[in-house]
């Protein structure tokens, strides 16, 4: 498979904190790719990183075989790179269909995915589509961020959190709603608590604990007792 | 006294001053910038008007749009080299720059063109009146200044409500970081926001320039109307400033025919009874600002 996107000693700061330490990570076309580990231990700093909200070396990103370690979001989400950020932060003053008309302003690509596919994807979106989206439920909210990611038409998506919060049933429908985007040919990253949650539907995983990677390897052989002691640190 | 003639004078007074308060409201709701030189800017745009109709003898229409076009590149190079600089989560530093550039804009005025009181000329238009009813007579020049008032607004809410521009606004005033994200670049936002409302000022310009003199220095005592006719409305509506302009100019028209003296006070008292009434404003989170 080929390498989509790929960190190289990745470190990551907030001013003078620093949140991650040589971080290594790639990911392939079409793969499902868990980042797991507790509160602070670096992954929505990871997502950011890769996203561009946080500026880092020039080499220390490589998108294919370009380096973009230092482009700025707004480029970023041009080359096929969009983050559906934790919290879902929509836009409020905007109703459901223009948080997602947003998602597709860079407007380089509008297939697979635009508003009519995003409708069908998340049917109650279109009922909902003149509504404010704070008035919206927890789960709807999230269908318009993933919903707003996709309309860039991204070949990796980055998912930060996105159950948080949210009815377990709820959760099911959004990790089937991941793997078909994943059949469509984009690559996911997801940013998970739950261990169990993240390694059902991973295809590999990578276990963060104070802003290093402890631990990392493929859902099916993760041993559970090795991830709970890289996820704590014990 | 006649109610309805105080009714029509004060509401095609408040128009006026909803056109001055438009660029300042729009800059507000986008990027809350507080801009403390858009006063003088209007005043800055009236003498390009007044250079290039009377000076070098365009026709006023002309001189306008060509002053339009003037505005809006000023406003665009002034956020992207200046205030951009200076916008952050510290609300001073933009206060003070503006503030700085308004003694600026005064002084090279004043060097410019000297101290004297100006008036643009628009021939016959300037004393023409129209009848709406039998007792009620308006001005011409004051109806068409509401007219543009109103088509100004119009068209920036089909800017900001139905153009992919128009919701990267929005978005951008919602949150910038997050904007970012849909590949807004927020820097060309903000600058493409204050080109407008610089634009827009030259209308406001314009109706200032034929109803009344000017000279380089009334730009700040106009600016606090508009601040009352923003803060009125509720900050970050636009169609709440005109309304807020219209409640100035209509306190100010009621003062001043019980006493002349009276006209300031009454719309600043106005001002004062609608913030203890309404501390938000008449429309709230009304339009694009909905934080």
């Amino acid at each position: 498979m080929t390498t989509l996107l790929r960190t190289s000693a990745l470190d990551a700061f907030y001013g003078d904190f620093q949140a991650l330490f040589g971080v290594d990570f790639e990911i392939a076309r079409g793969e499902i790719v868990a980042v797991i580990g507790a509160n602070g231990a670096g992954k929505s700093t990871l997502l950011k990183s890769i996203a561009g909200l946080i500026a880092n070396r020039h080499d220390a990103l490589r998108w294919g075989d370009d380096a973009i370690g230092d482009r700025p979001a707004a480029e970023v989400v041009r080359l096929g790179i969009a983050l559906v950020p934790e919290g879902r932060q929509l836009f409020p003053s905007l109703t459901v269909e223009e948080n997602l008309l947003v998602g597709a302003y860079s407007g380089l690509r509008s297939a697979p995915w635009d508003l009519r596919s995003v409708y069908d994807a998340f049917p109650v979106l279109r009922e909902r589509r003149d509504s404010r989206v704070t008035v919206l439920s927890g789960g709807q909210q999230q269908m318009v961020a993933i919903g707003r990611a996709l309309m860039s038409n991204p070949a990796l998506l980055l998912c930060d959190e996105i159950s948080l919060g949210l009815a377990p049933i709820v959760v099911e429908d959004i990790y089937r709603m991941l793997a078909r985007i994943r059949d469509g040919g984009t690559a996911v990253v997801v940013v998970e608590q739950d261990i169990m949650r993240a390694l059902k539907s991973a295809d590999r995983f990578y276990c963060l604990q104070e802003g290093r990677i402890r631990l990392s390897g493929t859902s099916s052989e993760a041993d559970r007792d090795t991830i709970t002691a890289a996820y704590f640190g014990t | 006294m006649d109610w309805l003639d105080v009714a029509a004078q004060g509401i095609l007074l408040g128009g006026v001053y909803g056109l001055f308060a438009l660029g300042l409201s729009l800059v507000f709701g986008i990027m809350r910038l507080v801009n403390l030189a858009h006063g003088d800017l209007i005043v800055l745009a009236a003498y390009l008007v007044l250079f290039t109709s009377g000076m070098a003898g365009l026709p006023l229409g002309a001189a306008t749009l060509l002053a339009v076009a003037a505005m809006f590149v000023l406003g665009y190079l002034l956020q992207r080299f200046v205030l951009d600089r200076v916008l952050g989560d510290d609300i001073m530093p933009p206060l003070l720059v503006t503030f700085g550039l308004s003694v600026i804009v005064q002084n090279a005025l004043l060097l410019t063109f000297g101290a004297d009181s100006r008036r643009l000329q628009a021939g016959a238009f300037e004393t023409a009146s129209v009848s709406l009813a039998p007792t009620l007579t308006v001005g011409l020049a004051p109806l068409t200044t509401l007219l543009a008032a109103v088509i100004a607004i119009a068209l920036l809410q089909l800017l900001f409500y139905r153009t992919s521009i128009g919701r990267a606004f929005r978005a951008t005033a919602d949150n910038p970081e997050i904007a970012q994200l849909m590949g807004i670049n927020q820097r060309r936002i903000y600058a493409v926001a204050v080109g407008i409302s610089l634009a827009v000022s030259v209308v406001a310009a314009v109706s200032l320039g034929i109803r009344a003199n000017f000279d380089p220095s009334i730009g700040p005592a106009r600016l606090l109307y508009a601040f009352e006719a923003v803060i009125i409305g509720g900050l970050g509506s636009l169609w709440g400033t005109l309304a807020g302009g219209i409640v100035v100019g209509i306190a100010q028209t009621i003062g001043a025919r019980i006493n002349p003296e009276w006209q300031i006070l009454a719309g600043h008292l106005a001002f004062l009874a609608v913030l203890m009434i309404r501390p938000r404003g008449l429309f709230p989170g009304a339009g694009h600002d909905a934080r």
